[in-house]
């Protein structure tokens, strides 16, 4: 394979934005996953497309847009979800719809040609920009030494929130806090990836990892792994193939899920689950 | 010994249109064990979650361990009582093994930014030796039978090293063997780390055994409180559950014959 093609700046980008976007997606996915949030997940990266939206159609950073639109969502969606008045499916479906409804209205008053609405509904790798890479670096960062340094705090509150509450924790505010995590992974995520297609590189990997360990620790480090992995290889058929890169990342996410789903330990009998010779000889 | 610990003074609660508790006065005194008793809906399980402070006051007020009860502090006070509720429904898949999630009970003592020692895993080997669980220590907890969690939920409570111990009715939907098993081991945590514990449950055979007051709640009141022998008659049961008097004594004589 010619590999010159690594020497040029626009594949330099490509390959940082899939490493550092496959590391915040797949950690972000690990909350989403264990605390059963796809739902969620799915609205905040809706509202957060809507929000890039309606920059591009006022001509401003869509970026921004999207930071504040995916915050706005999460601090809506996280009292309406606790509150229980009405199911949190449902609340948070209205929320869901009316994003997807804003984006389409901002798509449809935009001037002109709709590419730069395109390029963030498809997601476009090649294309990223420093700046982009630099975003998303920094979400990165902040994802990964968050975790290390409420590393504790964010497991009582995965494993349950009120008992999390009971022992002294800040459980409320560790779980909002996660959720504007999951919005600003999504906005960083959002050129590489899509708007439509980022909430798989986060559900995916996680999902894949939450197949093969019975540690939180290790399922964190492989959810990055496999969003590391999902990135590049998706990254490589998209350019050799000439194919759009979200769809490549995505469906390689997908693939991995399937094969873990297949070889996963959880599917076999343990031997603890086993019955004992006593009972196996009543 | 005799110390207030908790204080209750006209707590009223409401969930939207259901007034939970209207009006409760309820004293504490150190070391005392308290069973809550009352038909579904009395408020019993809104009793506990004010005094750990997971409860809302629309009025009232509450004193826990001598501090008067805010939102401000409630996390710092939690940190010093150990809640353990009904049995909940744990993903068989949970990536969490026993050993931590009895460390989970030390997490809000260590506090923020802080990772839990040598002494801290010392201490969980210890309690989950007290429960009977060491054997089991690294076994995923979603994998647990329901009174294997209720050790572990005891241990998790243990390690938290609280002052007052509250439990939710912790022996709801488990079998008759691991029902007396946990309640025994209430009893012998409550008397050698001299705790002061408020026990909700159903299980009224229970009570003469482990409580020095029961406390009968009906509707959202304090409806009546003595030794167990003051107030498990047969008389104040019927009229606590509205059922016929003669149904108490069928059902009694049925609980026995089990």
């Amino acid at each position: 394979m010619d590999l010159s093609i690594l020497g040029y700046q626009f594949m330099q980008n490509a390959i940082l934005s899939a490493v550092l976007g496959g590391v915040a997606c797949g950690l972000i996915g690990v909350f989403v996953v264990l605390m059963g949030l796809p739902f969620i997940g799915v609205a905040i990266s809706h509202a957060a497309f809507a929000g890039a939206m309606l920059g591009l159609w006022l001509d401003f950073n869509p970026l921004l847009g999207a930071f504040v639109a995916s915050f706005i969502a999460a601090a809506i969606i996280g009292p309406l979800a606790d509150r229980g008045e009405l199911s949190p499916d449902t609340s948070v479906g209205v929320i869901f719809s009316l994003m997807l409804g804003l984006a389409f209205l901002f798509m449809g008053l935009m001037p002109g040609t709709k590419s730069g609405a395109l390029e963030i509904l498809w997601g476009s790798i090649l294309t990223n920009t420093r700046s982009d890479v630099m975003l998303l670096g920094i979400v990165a960062a902040v994802v990964v030494g968050l975790i290390i340094a409420f590393y504790k705090e964010f497991q009582a509150t995965i494993f349950h929130r009120d008992m999390a509450l009971a022992v002294g924790i800040p459980a409320t505010a560790i779980f909002y806090g996660i959720l504007f995590l999951t919005g600003a992974t999504i906005t960083a995520s959002l050129r590489p990836i899509g708007g439509l297609l980022i909430f798989s590189l986060i559900l995916n990997p996680a999902a894949a990892a939450y197949q093969l360990t019975y540690s939180m620790k290790r399922m964190f480090l492989i959810a990055a792994g496999f969003g590391v992995l999902s990135g590049l290889v998706g990254l490589l058929i998209s350019y050799l193939f000439n194919i759009p890169s979200g769809a490549t990342i995505v469906i390689t996410s997908s693939v991995i899920f399937l094969i873990s789903n297949f070889l996963s330990p959880k599917r076999k009998v343990k031997r603890w689950q086993r019955p004992s010779p006593l009972e196996e000889g009543q | 010994m005799n110390g207030t610990v908790v204080n209750i003074e006209h707590a009223v609660v409401s969930y939207r249109e259901d007034v939970a508790l209207r009006g409760v006065s309820l004293r504490v005194r150190s070391g005392e064990f308290i069973g809550i008793v009352g038909p579904n809906g009395a408020g019993k399980t809104t009793l506990l979650t004010i005094v750990n402070g997971l409860g809302k006051l629309l009025s009232g007020r509450v004193w826990v361990l001598g501090d008067y009860l805010t939102s401000a502090n409630g996390h710092s006070l939690r940190k010093k009582v150990g809640y353990i509720a009904q049995l909940q429904n744990i993903d068989p898949r949970m990536p969490v093994n026993v050993r931590e999630v009895a460390m989970m009970g030390r997490y809000g003592l260590l506090g923020l930014l802080r990772r839990p020692q040598k002494r801290d895993w010392e201490i969980i080997d210890e309690v989950l030796e007290l429960v009977g669980m060491t054997s089991l220590a690294r076994r995923p907890i979603g994998h647990l039978s329901g009174g294997e969690q209720q050790r572990v939920a005891l241990a998790r409570c243990l390690a938290q090293e609280p002052q007052i111990f509250l439990l939710d009715e912790p022996t709801a939907s488990l079998d008759w063997r691991a029902k007396t098993d946990i309640l025994e081991l209430v009893r012998l945590i409550h008397d050698s780390r001299k705790l002061t514990t408020l026990l909700v449950t159903h299980d009224l055979s229970a009570l003469p055994v482990a409580c020095d007051r029961v406390v009968l709640m009906k509707d959202g009141l304090i409806w009546g409180e003595g030794s167990p022998a003051q107030v498990l008659t047969d008389e104040k049961l019927s009229q606590l559950y509205d059922i016929p008097l003669a149904a108490v004594k069928a059902r009694r004589e049925e609980a026995i014959s089990v």
